[in-house]
């Protein structure tokens, strides 16, 4: 195995949980909602992800619990936040909190438990009766390119649902009907109300598809990253993922570019360390954040061209007919 | 924002105070943990020392516990919100509890504190710790046995003196085997997270290494270490479970007979401060058993142990020189313990720059 081959999946793996949670509160916040409880949701989908699987023994069942879970918890905060209309930063912080909480709760009786872990894609398709052995030869054979097949044709199939959102959502906000309804919702919902949209309902929408995705993400961690559950998991990711956003200046594409370029930085530190280069560790484990600053300040440097990107009415609560 | 958290933390904090329901007559005894009570490491080590006293002195004792109590100030909150409650002595069981045990306990001078890794002392604060050094002085031992790339990888924590004295009896160990044994070290600057040791594991596997141990406190590294087929040490707790085929020992930490030992003498009005440092000779710490190894490297660490028990064979015994080749142990020479408990430079071997 070459070491640069290797280097590009661990960078995948780590980049992944990153960008799911962050592609689903692009979407959110795009609607005019800012949920800051993405790591609570995140939590909740690894331990409910973990849970189910080591239960049924189906990692695809833990997968798909994940996403019910984040999707359940998104629920509520939707809830409160849209439907009695509290304040968006207060009660995401406490979902947050609910969920770091909830899931050590729920994640006491797993702890220790034996990990599931999700099959490569290849793997998976393989156990599809008939057409499954040759796709996944197919798969097989298309790994051994060198340099790029591995990390392109030998991962797990949340590596391929991550890219695909990103893609998906791309087309859905700026190539749709539907994404420019969303976007105007985002950026002045009363205008939005006045024109006969459903603000409320959009933003129903878009909360439970971030909490799809966070919960997606969560399951991500849980089964395919480190398959056991220890609590607080997270450890931070889903704040990383908010960061993230704002870091992509909300747009997909860039999104991508910055949970990779933040995977690639946290893997070559990590690098940097065992090579020995004798650069001080607290630095090199710093660097992620510092490019992080950095690239915020470079792109905000246009205030113009950031103002264009920012929803407007970003954290403000709606209420019709007030 | 950061205010609106800590608060919610605080609140969060008291919620988890868990107190068994019992006589109020009882003496309590109370630990604080830096990470959950089940975290397959340090932690639940800990609370399992705990719960051999509510098993041995259950009758006169009740034990209160906090977990997932973060470093820094949040600390304090915690420690004084237990001495207020009535504890009689409280065990602040992470090295990073220092400044807030400290301060506690001048706050409450008729509460008994015990800093764990610690080494600052007051009149009703006493510090123990653990010989860590001596477990990992084996784990050296068997990793330049079992490696055959003769390279081992170290997940480091913090570059505390704990940490360090760690890494350089591993090292020492390896090197009484083979004298040009390396040691990659990593540090995740985390004592827990997963997912940053699992990756930490892969990026030393990737950079050859075949064994791995680590001081920080999740079962991931020993996973990654099973997925890529090589071996792996075990840290604080028995991580058998998670590597049946990959663990080659562990450091266990065997609290319980010091925390039975130092809540009797709460009970009898015999505690002093005191300035604990005990090995496995004492019992505070413990090999797991010894396995997926050839008998010959097997018998060489029971071996080895057994010296080490008897007192015979002391990790850090001289000639040993330090990283950049001048002389730190002359021939003979055992360093004491002042010394190692403030240990904040490499042996020769280790192929790492350490963090100042």
């Amino acid at each position: 195995m070459l070491i640069a081959e290797s280097i590009l999946l661990t960078i995948a793996t780590a980049a992944t949980p990153l960008l799911l949670a962050a592609i689903g509160e692009l979407v959110v916040e795009r609607s005019g909602v800012l949920n800051l409880g993405v790591e609570g949701m995140m939590v909740m989908g690894a331990v409910c992800g973990f849970g189910a699987a080591a239960m049924t023994g189906s990692p695809w069942i833990g997968m798909m619990a994940a996403i019910l879970a984040g999707v359940l918890f998104s629920l509520l905060f939707g809830f409160l936040t849209l439907t009695i209309a509290t304040n968006q930063v207060a009660t995401g912080l406490s979902l947050t909190l609910l969920g770091l909480g909830l899931s050590s709760m729920i994640g006491e009786a797993f702890v220790g438990s034996p990990g599931v872990k999700l099959p490569t894609l290849a793997n998976g398709i393989a156990e599809i009766p008939l057409v499954g052995q040759p796709v996944a030869g197919l798969f097989n054979w298309l790994a051994g390119i060198p340099l790029i097949g591995r990390v392109l044709f030998e991962q797990d199939p949340i590596f391929y649902i991550s890219i695909a959102l990103v893609i998906g959502v791309t087309c859905f906000l700026f190539h749709t009907r539907a994404g420019l309804v969303l976007r105007s919702v985002g950026d002045n919902h009363a205008s939005a109300h006045a024109l006969g949209t459903n603000v409320i309902g959009i933003r129903y929408l878009a909360v439970m598809f971030g909490g799809a995705c966070a919960g997606l993400a969560g399951g991500h961690l849980s089964l395919v990253y480190t398959p056991q559950w220890v609590e607080n998991m997270s450890a931070g990711r889903g704040w990383i993922a908010l960061a993230l956003v704002v870091f992509a200046s909300w747009r997909p594409l860039r999104l991508l570019a910055g949970a990779y370029l933040f995977g690639a930085v946290s893997i070559g530190q990590l690098h940097a360390q065992a090579l020995g280069l004798g650069i001080p560790s607290q630095l090199l484990s710093s660097l992620p954040y510092l490019a992080t600053v950095l690239v915020l300040v470079l792109i905000s440097r246009n205030r113009r061209l950031t103002m264009m990107n920012t929803p407007a009415s970003l954290g403000q609560p709606f209420v019709p007919d007030r | 924002m950061k205010k609106l958290l800590l608060a919610f933390t605080a609140a969060a904090l008291a919620a988890s105070v868990s107190m068994p329901a019992s006589a109020q007559e009882k003496t309590k005894a109370c630990f604080v943990y830096i990470g959950s009570k089940t975290d397959g490491g340090y932690s639940q080590a800990h609370d399992l020392g705990r719960q051999q006293v509510d098993k041995e002195l259950g009758d006169k004792v009740e034990t209160v516990f906090v977990e997932n109590v973060p470093e820094g100030p949040d600390a304090q909150r915690a420690i004084e919100r237990l001495a207020r409650s009535g504890c009689a002595i409280i065990f602040a069981t992470s090295f990073g509890f220092m400044d807030q045990t400290v301060a506690a306990a001048a706050k409450f001078p008729d509460v008994k504190f015990e800093h764990g890794t610690g080494y600052k002392t007051a009149e009703n604060l006493g510090v123990y710790n653990a010989r860590f050094y001596e477990g990992r002085y084996i784990q050296g031992q068997i990793a330049a046995k079992m490696s055959k790339t003769g390279v081992a990888g170290y997940i480091a924590s913090f570059p505390i003196p704990e940490v360090v004295m760690g890494i350089n009896a591993f090292t020492l160990g390896a090197q009484s085997v083979n004298p040009d044994f390396k040691i990659k070290v990593v540090w995740a600057n985390t004592w827990f997270d997963a997912a940053k040791e699992a990756d930490a594991a892969k990026v030393l596997v990737d950079q050859g290494v075949d064994i791995i141990t680590q001081h920080t406190d999740s079962t991931a590294p020993m996973q990654v270490a099973a997925e890529r087929n090589i071996h792996a040490f075990g840290q604080a707790s028995d991580m058998i479970k998670a590597g049946p085929e990959t663990q080659l020992t562990a450091i266990v930490d065997t609290w319980g007979t010091y925390y039975v030992k130092r809540v009797k003498a709460v009970l009898d009005g015999t505690w002093k401060t005191d300035n604990t440092w005990d090995g496995m000779a004492e019992g505070i710490l413990e090999m797991a058993p010894y396995t997926n190894m050839p008998d010959d490297v097997k018998t060489m660490a029971e071996d080895t142990e057994a010296k080490i028990k008897s007192g015979e064979l002391k990790p850090f015994t001289g000639p040993v020189k330090k990283q950049d080749g001048s002389e730190w142990l002359k021939e003979g020479e055992t360093a004491d313990d002042a010394t190692l408990a403030g240990m904040n430079f490499y042996v020769q071997g280790v192929d790492d720059k350490l963090p100042q």
